[in-house]
């Protein structure tokens, strides 16, 4: 077991109120700098890298390199401008892939 | 479909006893299958409910940190914030579920007991509610990024074990079947050829 840290990415404004936590913050303003960034952070000790999904809406396929390795994950988090529904839809690309079939998101609209 | 083998005897046999591992070896991986949905369902639902909470829990917490900016200045605001009192770090296990090696977050904090780094005369409240929220939100954080993550490697190995058990069962078991049942019946064949010869000879000896 190896010390790891938590890495936060996304617009300023965002990333900001996480700075106090102890978390490192990685302000980013495009594309180019979010593909950088994180690449730079997987390959250093960061376990758990928190993206901001206006950021991750701009990567997808940097995104997808890291789905399959158990270290980094790569969590969306909404930001301060609201959610997108990409995190969530990444779950539910899990359950089709895992299943075929999507079974827990269905059911939402019958309820 | 049907591989090309020598009809003999002795690839019916070794074929025999391949189809005996092939059909168990789908039954195990079947097995692990069926265990790999439950669990992965299991958790699926949890990282779900996870994330829909922590969505609306950040929602909270960015509204009360906008407020925030919107009554302080930029800068007083960044130095507010520049030099955090905690420090956190986490320590990343494996955890093996259904031969899926998962990380196992556990999260080490350094700090002063004190969560706010600022001092209170130039800051808002908004700010303390905002930090608030959000120190007590990140070990659920990680929590969904451990379970996130987990969730999407199961998907992997699920898919994987799918296709194995499909490549198994519809194509690698009926073509042994299928050769198999091959093999029988040109063994068979020569057999009768076999038989009728000697007959035949047999009435030639006994006319001659």
């Amino acid at each position: 077991m190896s010390m790891y840290k938590i890495a936060v990415v996304g617009d300023k404004d965002t990333v900001l109120a996480f700075k106090s936590l102890g978390v490192d913050i990685f302000p980013v303003l495009n594309e180019k700098e979010a593909n950088f960034t994180i690449t730079k952070l997987a390959k250093e000790n960061y376990a758990v890298i928190f993206v901001t999904e206006q950021v991750a809406k701009e990567i997808p396929e940097k995104i997808a390199q890291y789905r399959n390795q158990m270290i980094p994950a790569i969590t969306l988090i909404p930001s301060n401008r609201g959610t997108l529904g990409i995190g969530i839809g990444e779950v539910k690309k899990s359950v089709e892939k895992a299943i075929g079939v999507d079974i827990l998101f269905g059911r939402e609209g019958e309820e | 479909m049907q591989t090309r083998v020598n009809p003999t005897r002795m690839e019916l046999t070794r074929l025999k006893r391949q189809i005996v591992t092939a059909r168990r070896g789908h039954k195990l991986l079947k097995d692990k299958q069926d265990e790999l949905i439950k669990t992965f369902i299991e958790m699926v639902k949890e990282n779900k409910r996870l994330r829909e909470e922590i969505e609306k829990d950040l929602e909270m917490a960015f509204r009360n940190f906008t407020m925030a900016r919107s009554q302080m200045p930029q800068e007083v605001l960044e130095e507010s914030l520049m030099i955090p009192s905690a420090r956190i770090s986490i320590d990343i296990g494996k955890q093996n579920i259904m031969s899926v090696n998962v990380p196992k977050i556990k999260i080490n904090k350094e700090e002063g007991s004190n969560i706010y780094s600022y001092g209170l005369a130039t800051t808002s409240a908004e700010l303390d509610s905002a930090i608030t929220i959000l120190s007590g939100m990140l070990d659920k954080m990680l929590k969904l990024a451990e379970i996130e993550k987990a969730c999407q490697l199961m998907a992997d190995e699920i898919e994987k074990t799918r296709r194995r058990v499909n490549a198994l069962e519809y194509v690698m078991i009926p073509s042994m079947e299928e050769t198999i049942k091959f093999i029988t019946m040109k063994l068979d064949e020569n057999e009768r050829s076999n038989i009728t010869r000697l007959m035949k000879i047999k009435q030639m000896v006994m006319e001659g």
